[in-house]
């Protein structure tokens, strides 16, 4: 799937802007340490947008679309950032026969988001996601550390309530 | 030294030192392996798997283009389960292809197109499924991007970061969704390209192709109001050639002039002649500024897609730049100035069209800000070399059969200096004459500046002329700029004097020169071919040096005065523009 570019406007503090560029001094302009620096990036903002990417692509000298290129390419780097809530749906086989797929188009439709993005107030991020190990319980999902699980469609408008 | 490996190919033996790849091991004993991905020194990534082959101790089969050979090696290059395997590998890339070959630009010089027929796809629909469907980036002034016709072979990626150090394009996301595309999704036109359409060149398909101005031209040819008038590139009489069968390195001056004539073009011109105004310019101006030490290294300013790397990429160096425009530029600017007033005609009626082996100059002529008639543009439309074939090919002109013509005056005459700035080293070759006799006013005892011709990236010289010492660099595809700059930056090296093209080996190498396919282009060194047809054309033209250049001595007896004039600044000479990366 191809990920969601987040529209929400740069929030960087300058003291993240000052961890980051500790953490590119540190590589040296060893560009082979692109992924790890971005590694460390997505730790400290939580993900990568284009004033992050563009940070790094100058301070390694490398072409920002190669930062893009490997940014799009692995799943655990994220365009958009986490809410303050972070819903899981699990797609695992278990939970997508019990059909996790549905309870993930409601949460779309309630929030008004694709997987991969954030709500415009920053409240909730929504992503899919593979097994958790609770089968058991499928279809599931996580809101932060909670876990919801034997789903349906018609439950999540509750749940989403006690996080308003 | 490396010691040499025996390897047999298809059964025939053959010694070739270790390190060889298989394909060139087999290519040593005539045998070609098809490839698609691989570019010689560029992309050598053995991502497509169509020149697979059967090798001794491997599990495998294994990419030719990057497998090494290794003694005793025995290799197959056409058993029929390879030959099986390269057709369901095309037949899955046609599955995700737009198969529009009736009216895609590339027809007849696609690679794959061709590859399918060698190997006789008979079903392009062979695996029918999901297709990944873009919309075509027409956002650059250059040129579009048809990613339904890309196959993801990132020859063009590969060409945009190794050669030219820009690296705008690369592949994004992965899987199925993987696309060619820039940093953010950005259309090409808001990102740092500079315009040099080197990966067009490399494209094996349709996907990449410049903007076709074709019907622009047309449509002027038909307006009785305009006079017309088309002024071809030096690189281009050396190029259009291969377009109709001619072998590679042809120079086809006459036929070009004549096929021209036959589209219906008022008169037809020699970018040779503005070249050789342009050394007027630029030898004159780095005679000044070394005299002044001011603002040296003194860089040259033909190439627009090194303009746009210089403006983008190292703002710091534009107070370097020759303030000259380019012989493209002061072509135009001559043209509705000096000839609109010699001729008597309203330069608002001149269309000026340029032939150029050069995507850039389709940028550069859309830079309005220091044109010689304010509101009117030098230029009026550009054609890359592969645009005036189609154009050619299309009025049914037989191009091979036309009798030889010659240019028009006031502007047909170009000297032997002008013909090799298609070449890397032959601005510099070109100025150095000049101001050698301008220095010196002495007769230069050899016209040929050796150290600075040859396709290597990066050249050095030192020249004494009449006492001074003047230290030269000549580089070509902007990573070698990158490094020169770099090194005059860090103190490491002194220049006075530094030409850059932006295309490997210069304009015979432009992003608008016609196609050669990777079969090619990985076997034959395109950039020495095309230059030894230029500097060949030099030894036969009469005049060599641009100062002796009959045409030129009128321009400035009647027009410009002299050599950086106050008119000549007024109308020859540009400025530019600090521009974002991203």
């Amino acid at each position: 799937m191809v990920k969601k570019i987040s529209k929400l406007p740069f929030q960087g503090t300058p003291e993240q802007e000052a961890k980051l560029k500790d953490v590119i001094a540190a590589a040296n302009g060893d560009r082979s340490r692109l992924m790890a620096v971005m590694q460390e990036a997505q730790a400290i903002y939580g993900y990568l947008p284009y004033e992050v990417q563009k940070m790094i692509a100058e301070g390694l000298d490398v072409p920002m679309e190669k930062v893009y290129g490997v940014a799009t390419f692995y799943a655990q780097f994220a365009l958009s950032p986490k809410g303050t809530y972070n819903i899981s749906v699990c797609l695992g086989t278990a939970c997508y026969v019990k059909g996790s797929q549905q309870v993930l188009d409601k949460l779309c439709e309630l929030l008004g988001i694709e997987p991969g993005e954030c709500t415009n107030d920053a409240k909730f991020s929504l992503e899919a996601c593979r097994c958790i190990g609770a089968c058991g319980l499928a279809p599931v999902m996580m809101i932060n550390e909670d876990v919801y699980g034997r789903l349906t469609p018609d439950m999540i408008p509750d749940i989403l309530k006690k996080y308003e | 030294m490396m010691a040499d490996v025996n390897v047999k190919i298809n059964g025939i033996s053959v010694t070739v030192p270790a390190g060889t790849t298989i394909l060139d091991a087999a290519r040593k004993v005539g045998i070609n392996i098809p490839t698609l991905c691989y570019l010689r020194d560029v992309n050598e990534i053995g991502a497509c798997r169509i020149c697979l082959v059967e090798a001794t101790g491997a599990r495998g089969p294994v990419p030719a283009c990057v497998a090494k050979v290794s003694e005793g090696m025995e290799v197959q290059t056409n058993t029929p389960k390879l030959v099986a395997a390269r057709k369901v590998n095309l037949e899955l890339l046609l599955s995700n292809h737009k198969k529009e070959c009736l009216s895609c630009v590339r027809s007849g010089s696609c690679e794959l197109q061709k590859l399918c027929h060698d190997y006789g796809i008979e079903d392009e629909n062979a695996f029918a499924g999901a297709k990944n469907t873009y919309e075509i980036d027409r956002s650059a002034s250059h040129m579009y991007r048809d990613n339904e016709k890309c196959i993801l072979c990132r020859r063009c990626a590969a060409v945009c970061t190794v050669n030219q150090a820009v690296g705008v394009i690369g592949a994004n996301a992965r899987g199925f969704d993987t696309h060619i595309g820039c940093a953010f999704e950005k259309p090409l036109g808001e990102v740092g390209c500079i315009s040099c359409g080197q990966c067009i060149t490399v494209c094996p398909t349709g996907a990449l192709s410049e903007r076709d101005d074709t019907a622009k031209v047309a449509a002027a040819l038909e307006d009785p109001a305009k006079h017309v008038i088309v002024q071809t590139a030096p690189a281009v009489r050396v190029g259009i050639g291969e377009e109709f069968g001619y072998p590679m390195g042809s120079v086809v001056t006459g036929k070009l002039v004549a096929a021209l004539r036959a589209l219906g073009f008022d008169k037809v011109f020699d970018t040779n002649f503005s070249a050789d105004l342009t050394i007027m310019e630029e030898a004159t101006e780095f005679i000044t500024r070394y005299t002044k030490k001011d603002h040296l290294p003194m860089i040259t300013s033909c190439s627009p897609g090194w303009i746009k790397f210089c403006e983008t990429y190292y703002p710091e160096f534009i107070p370097n730049l020759s303030t000259c425009k380019s012989p493209q530029g002061m072509f135009g600017a001559t043209a509705k100035t000096y000839y609109a007033e010699k001729m008597g005609i309203d330069p608002k009626d001149i269309y000026v069209v340029s032939v150029m082996p050069c995507t850039a100059k389709k940028f550069e002529a859309e830079r309005l800000d220091h044109t010689a008639v304010p509101g009117l543009p030098d230029i009026d439309a550009v054609l890359t070399v592969r645009e005036l074939a189609r154009m050619i090919k299309k009025a049914g002109i037989l191009f091979n059969e036309l009798p030889d013509d010659t240019y028009d005056l006031p502007f047909g005459l170009g000297s032997g200096a002008g013909t090799i700035f298609g070449a890397t080293g032959g601005v510099m070759e070109a100025a150095l004459r000049t101001a050698y006799e301008t220095l010196t006013k002495e007769e230069l005892p050899k016209l040929e500046f050796e150290d600075v011709r040859g396709t290597q990236g990066i050249k050095e010289a030192t020249y004494t002329i009449a006492g001074n010492v003047i230290r030269v660099a000549v580089c070509s595809g902007t990573v070698n700029a990158k490094k020169v700059l770099e090194m005059v930056k860090s103190g490491e090296k002194q220049y006075d004097f530094i030409e850059v093209m932006a295309c490997p080996g210069g304009c015979v190498n432009g992003g608008g020169q016609p196609i050669q396919p990777a079969s090619v282009r990985n076997f034959t060194d395109v950039r020495a071919v095309r230059a030894a047809g230029l500097y060949n054309d030099d030894i036969q033209l009469p005049v060599r040096k641009s100062h002796e250049n009959p045409d030129i001595k009128r321009v400035y007896e009647e027009f410009f005065g002299e050599p950086n004039s106050h008119k000549a600044h007024e109308i020859l000479h540009t400025g530019y523009t600090v521009r974002q990366k991203y």
